[in-house]
């Protein structure tokens, strides 16, 4: 009986097996490969740019603690979600995002628009104790965030995974990655405007108001600060990317 | 290879080569001459009995032929699949093939095809959220156009803006200030009668426009020295300067000199608390005799905002909401305890 036999086929399994991979593979590849036409998938929009090395690290944290669990960042089509939280979201506005962060569970509200909505004295309030600023919220206390410092010695190396799947992290950006991070949470730092110029719009402040630490607080406020804050809708065309 | 080779693969030939090859699996299988092949195949399960097949049993009582299998006494009937559950599959491959037509569907090149209702989601919400507006436009158009007192003229105009000012509070403002706008430390009470930087109509849509300490160009903003921290003071004349801050508001302070206090008051404080300590909603400097205390008056809370310094930061609101939103949220905050 020779092997392409369906015969042999249902009887080995090996065979069976490798068949069934096949099969599922070009199953996978039909869902999965549109999606890789990134030119029509993706607006072209202006404004977006990757995350500075402090906001990846806090992004870090925000997967590490698992945020993604209770929170979406996913504004949908669906007008009650655009009048509470803004403009939906856009597919470019998650196109720097390994893994993205989207979520499913929406037990705490949708994060796509949380930057600038709030004070970074708030966020550290509410991180350390969520009840001492919404008295009905049912999210858990992190209080470890502030105390612990950002460990960031492995930020280029970061960087350089993100710019291997695609991120446009440049060589530069990669090799001041660390020198970076330390100057985001420095007002009075002295390469603010070689920082500005590789990462426009990004906050330069001291997050956690713990002007001698980086804090774990630090990084993750940062990344919160900046969430949906990139694209200015103003300019934005809204009629070309409808679908 | 890496990322953007894949991708611009992907985004080429690579979805022809799985169409092709798509294609080739159908004419493979409809093909008239491999019929008998398949016929075959789609017996193989039948040919595991140990007579090979051969003998085809029909069970006694249904009359139905059994696949031969067994299980401690039980045969397998070999029955087809009912007719509601075939007619119910090829209702749905129906349905399918329209919705291909009617919905974007199919990927190709340059983003999937449209289909022929030209339906889109973002059109969708779009102009579900332009009729909702066009139904209130008159409404919006004159929050737009009047100015914050003739609102409050209008009955049915102000009704109209506590409906959204206060579904706007709801959504954006209750996280600090408190669903009932009662406030927390740090956070103002917007019901009574204290305004840091003014509570008049004008000056409410302000604060809520450019924010305070914002990343907005204009924000409102003033500079308290963290007296202890820059050692512009030392920790008894900060203790000093706390009690005669608390005697404005009738707190004793035993421990203090209050009348060293008094002269530190005046050299340092007077410019921005004035010198009755009734502030300045000009510069945002907070009334020290009402006995209302942003982070609280306790005498510890006191000394640590002479040491270091407060500066609390309220976002600005201006590109975030649109701007008739921002007046109906001014005229719903000024009715909770606006003043002049």
């Amino acid at each position: 009986m020779a092997w392409w036999n369906q015969q042999s086929l249902e009887k080995n399994s090996i065979l069976l097996l490798i068949g069934i991979l096949i099969v599922v593979a070009i199953g996978g590849l039909f869902e999965l490969v549109p999606l890789f036409m990134m030119k029509s998938t993706i607006e072209r929009v202006q404004g977006m740019r990757p995350y500075t090395p402090l906001e990846l690290a806090g992004r870090n944290i925000y997967v590490r603690e698992g945020c993604y669990v209770c929170h979406s960042q996913m504004i949908r089509t669906l007008r009650a979600e655009i009048e509470r939280y803004g403009h939906y979201s856009l597919a470019a506005e998650s196109m720097y995002d390994h893994p993205f962060q989207w979520g499913s569970k929406r037990t705490g509200p949708d994060l796509a628009r949380l930057g600038n909505k709030y004070s970074d004295e708030w966020h550290r309030d509410h991180m350390i104790d969520p009840r001492a600023v919404v008295p009905a919220s049912i999210m858990p206390g992190y209080p470890w965030i502030a105390a612990n410092d950002l460990n960031y010695e492995y930020i280029g190396e970061d960087l350089r995974a993100n710019q291997m799947v695609g991120v446009p992290y440049s060589d530069e950006m990669i090799a001041l990655a660390k020198s970076d991070l330390q100057t985001q949470t420095n007002p009075d730092a002295e390469d603010i405007a070689a920082f500005e110029q590789r990462y426009p719009k990004a906050a330069i402040r001291d997050f956690d108001g713990d002007s001698g630490r980086i804090t774990e607080m630090d990084a993750l406020i940062a990344y919160m600060q900046m969430l949906g804050t990139l694209i200015d809708f103003k300019l934005y065309d809204e009629k070309a990317n409808l679908r | 290879m890496n990322a953007e080779d894949a991708m611009s693969f992907a985004g080429t030939w690579w979805l022809l080569l799985l169409v092709a090859g798509f294609a080739i699996v159908l004419v493979y299988a409809l093909w008239p001459k491999n019929k008998k092949k398949f016929d075959e195949a789609a017996r193989i399960p039948l040919e595991d009995d140990d007579d090979g097949g051969q003998n085809i049993e029909i069970d006694e009582l249904s009359g139905t032929e059994t696949t031969g299998h067994e299980w401690d006494g039980l045969k397998e009937l070999n029955n087809p699949l009912p007719k509601w559950w075939l007619w119910t599959f090829y209702v749905t491959v129906i349905w399918s093939l329209a919705y291909f037509v009617l919905y974007p569907a199919w990927p190709w090149f340059g983003g999937a095809t449209k289909g022929l209702l030209g339906w889109s989601s973002r059109q969708e919400v779009t102009q579900e959220l332009a009729s909702l507006r066009a139904e209130q436009k008159t409404y919006w158009d004159n929050l737009s156009q009047i100015g914050l007192e003739e609102i409050r003229s209008d009955p049915e105009l102000l009704q109209f803006a506590m409906a959204s000012g206060g579904a706007a509070f709801g959504d954006n403002c209750a996280p600090c200030h408190g669903t009932g706008a009662i406030g927390a430390k740090g956070y103002p009470n917007l019901n009574d009668d204290d305004w840091l930087w003014g509570g008049s109509l004008d000056e409410i849509h302000q604060s809520i426009l450019v924010g305070i300490r914002s990343v907005h160009d204009d924000t409102r903003d003033n500079e308290m020295p963290a007296f202890g921290r820059d050692e512009i003071l030392d920790q008894t004349q900060i203790l000093n300067v706390a009690g005669y801050t608390r005697s404005l508001s009738g707190l004793e302070t035993p421990s203090a000199d209050l009348s060293a206090g008094k002269e530190l008051y005046a050299e340092q404080c007077v410019a921005c608390h004035g010198e009755d300590g009734k502030g300045n909603t000009e510069l945002g400097s907070p009334d020290l005799t009402n006995n209302l205390w942003l982070y609280g008056g306790d005498l510890p809370e006191v000394i640590e905002t002479l040491t270091n310094s407060r500066k609390g930061v309220m976002p600005a609101w201006d590109g975030r909401l649109d701007p008739p939103v921002i007046k109906a949220l001014a005229v719903y905050v000024h009715s909770l305890g606006g003043g002049v």
